[in-house]
């Protein structure tokens, strides 16, 4: 299946973290929350006004803005 | 001296650290369901045993590898504080996540405890978890919790009397690993100990996700808004009405004139102490007016707003008004997570400007602090704000809160443009929704609306003393003909009002109602409150500003603060004379 970024991701739809193209503060950060790669995620819905994306991991629901969510490289499932 | 023993409670945001201190120590310290409650730490001291302990509630982090002010304050304690002991508090729903923290805690090979807190939710959502096998795998004792209920809590103090007497047989032997690796051996773990059933959704899980959708997210926060205020102010209203309004003058209003009077029947401490009687809400006495201000007329919204503030907070909402607002809190600067300073602010803005320390960047701390001090009114003001223009009618009101919003955004879209860098956006955890508990709500009402007497108080019965002793040694006067030409000319007001905007350092409440023995005509009183709610901020909220910001900041708060107060009144007054 092709590859996406978290942002392009359909309500609801799974998908596993491929990459992190960001700096190693970026990375840490995320990780530290338990984005990282290798992990599946959902994605359950964006905010209004090109708001913040929301999704789950393992059962824990993150909110994270556009500009980081789109440094995130998932593939679908 | 006697050496006391140290213990750091530490763990993720939101795990219920602060639950587990309260329960252990008796000291109430506020907690929500909300990542960043508690900023700063909390000290109490607990009893395990013969051993005499200090117990140390550290601000949530999910690493050791801060991201904000906060979570740089736990890092520095575990490295600086040298503890006895270390008890690590997880979120049992959500184990391998706050194992990072716990591994990491672990590393350093001090004494520590490692308690899964939320046993009961993570039993309830399916989590069965192999405990003797964790115990092994991190060398130190696993103890399950439900810190709310307090389930658990008795073998969790045993084992740290124990731990504290044996202080060998607690220390993990992990020697400290890269990220990677110790994600990698949380995987093993997770895989090998725990088990998650499948279940189907529950009904709050189904709001959690309608909360937070483009459409149903905002009429679910336009009508959970809408609500709250109408309660905040039904309940206010309704207390007021049928218990303090009677209570006071009945009662208590005859009963302290009546007792003044036989002490002193006339002369300074009688007109200090009583004023021109109990019954004109302007007599300006401190056991009269200063006692009816506090007691029955901010008392009552501000127990209303804690309470319903509460009941948002334990269920988990505020999280989630943030994501919503997001986008448009960027346009100011800012980023959703704001909200949560701005809407404590609405209480008072002392919480509200410490709990900026939650946010990431210096430069947004600085744009919610001025926002706050500037153009959120607390409830002491709102509530004589009420009182006083409510008589006229709602569009007084509605003029004072508007221009309020206006100030906020016009304010907030100037800051953003002119400091130099931007906002960092958000990136947050969403606790789920829970049903708050009682007890707990009650009780943390209960400790803010203390927190407002004590607070309030001894500034009231200052303020009403500094007052009428500048009237009495006659500054005043002299104050009057400085600024008359300003309140005159700019904002309409006759120089009476003086002694009103001076009140305004020491308490916004008092201030506003010392315009009520003025005369002064709704459109002043409008022009009067507003200016009153923009300029300085009182004594309580510029001290920690102070605390936060820096004097060079706060300096600049205060230029702004000024220059805008007198601007918005000026123009408010001169739009009126026009219209």
């Amino acid at each position: 299946m092709i590859m996406t970024i978290l942002n392009q991701l359909e309500n609801g739809q799974k998908a596993i973290i491929i990459d992190i193209n960001g700096g190693r503060g970026l990375i840490k950060r995320l990780e530290s929350l338990n984005l990282r790669k290798g992990k599946e995620i959902r994605k359950i819905s964006s905010a209004p006004f090109q708001g913040p994306i929301i999704l789950e991991v393992d059962g824990c629901q993150l909110a994270l803005g556009r500009g980081m969510a789109a440094k995130v490289t998932v593939k679908p499932l | 001296m006697v050496y006391i023993m140290k213990i750091l409670l530490m763990g993720n945001p939101n795990v219920g650290k602060s639950v587990v201190f309260s329960r252990l120590t008796g000291v109430q310290v506020t907690s929500s369901n909300y990542p960043g409650t508690t900023v700063g730490y909390t000290k109490g001291t607990l009893k395990l045993g013969e051993i005499s302990a200090e117990l140390i509630d550290v601000p949530g982090t999910y690493s050791l590898q801060p991201a904000c002010q906060a979570e740089e304050v736990a890092r520095k304690m575990l490295q600086e504080e040298d503890p006895d002991l270390v008890v690590s508090v997880l979120d049992a729903t959500n184990l391998e996540r706050n194992l990072f923290l716990t591994l990491q805690i672990l590393e350093k090979g001090l004494p520590t405890l490692v308690v899964l807190n939320m046993w009961d939710c993570a039993q309830r959502r399916g989590v069965h978890l192999n405990i003797q096998g964790l115990s092994k795998a991190l060398g130190v004792p696993v103890i399950t919790l439900v810190a709310v209920t307090g389930e658990g809590l008795k073998e969790l103090s045993e084992v740290m009397e124990e731990a504290l007497k044996n202080p060998a047989d607690y220390t993990p032997q992990i020697s400290p690993m890269h990220d990677d690796e110790r994600w990698a051996f949380i995987g093993q773990l997770i895989t090998e100990l725990q088990k998650i059933e499948h279940r189907h959704p529950t009904f709050l899980e189904k709001l959690e996700k309608a909360s937070v959708h483009p459409v149903y997210g905002l009429i679910i926060a336009s009508i959970t808004i809408i609500l709250t205020l109408q309660l905040v102010i039904g309940l206010g209203e309704f207390l007021i009405s049928n218990f303090l309004d009677p209570l006071y003058y009945q009662y208590y209003g005859p009963f302290i004139t009546e007792t003044v009077t036989n002490i002193f029947p006339s002369g300074i401490v009688h007109e200090i102490l009583i004023g021109t009687g109990y019954q004109y809400e302007t007599s300006f006495g401190i056991l009269t007016t200063g006692v009816y201000v506090e007691f029955a007329v901010v008392l009552p919204y501000i127990l209303s707003f804690y309470l319903f503030l509460g009941l948002l907070e334990d269920i988990g909402y505020l999280p989630r008004l943030a994501v919503l607002v997001d986008s448009l809190m960027h346009r100011l600067g800012l980023h959703g997570f704001s909200i949560i300073p701005i809407i404590l602010g609405f209480g008072c803005n002392v919480p509200a400007v410490l709990s900026t320390r939650m946010l990431e960047g210096k430069r947004e701390k600085f744009i919610v602090a001025a926002l706050i001090s500037m153009s959120i009114p607390c409830m002491a003001q709102t509530a004589v704000i009420i009182g006083l223009l409510g008589v006229y009618g709602m569009q007084y009101i509605a003029v004072v809160y508007g221009t309020l919003f206006i100030l906020f955004i016009s304010l907030g879209m100037l800051l953003n443009r002119i400091l130099p860098g931007e906002s960092p956006e958000i990136f947050v955890e969403i606790p789920p929704y829970r049903i708050p508990h009682l007890k707990a709500l009650l009780q943390k009402t209960w400790s803010r609306v203390k927190g407002f007497l004590i607070e309030a108080v001894p500034f009231v019965f200052l303020g009403i003393l500094a007052i009428n002793l500048l009237y009495i040694l006659g500054i005043m006067d002299y104050l009057t003909i400085l600024v008359s030409p300003l309140l005159s000319n700019l904002l309409g007001l006759p120089d009476d009002a003086i002694g009103a905007l001076i009140m305004g350092f020491l308490r916004k409440d008092l201030a506003t109602a010392m315009l009520a023995p003025l005369n002064l005509t709704a459109q002043q009183l409008t022009v009067a409150t507003t200016f009153l709610a923009v300029s300085f901020p009182c004594v309580a909220t510029f001290v920690v500003l102070l605390k936060e910001l820096g004097v060079k900041d706060l300096i600049k708060v205060i230029m702004i603060m000024l220059g805008v107060a007198l601007l918005t009144g000026t123009i408010l007054n001169l739009l009126w004379s026009v219209v």
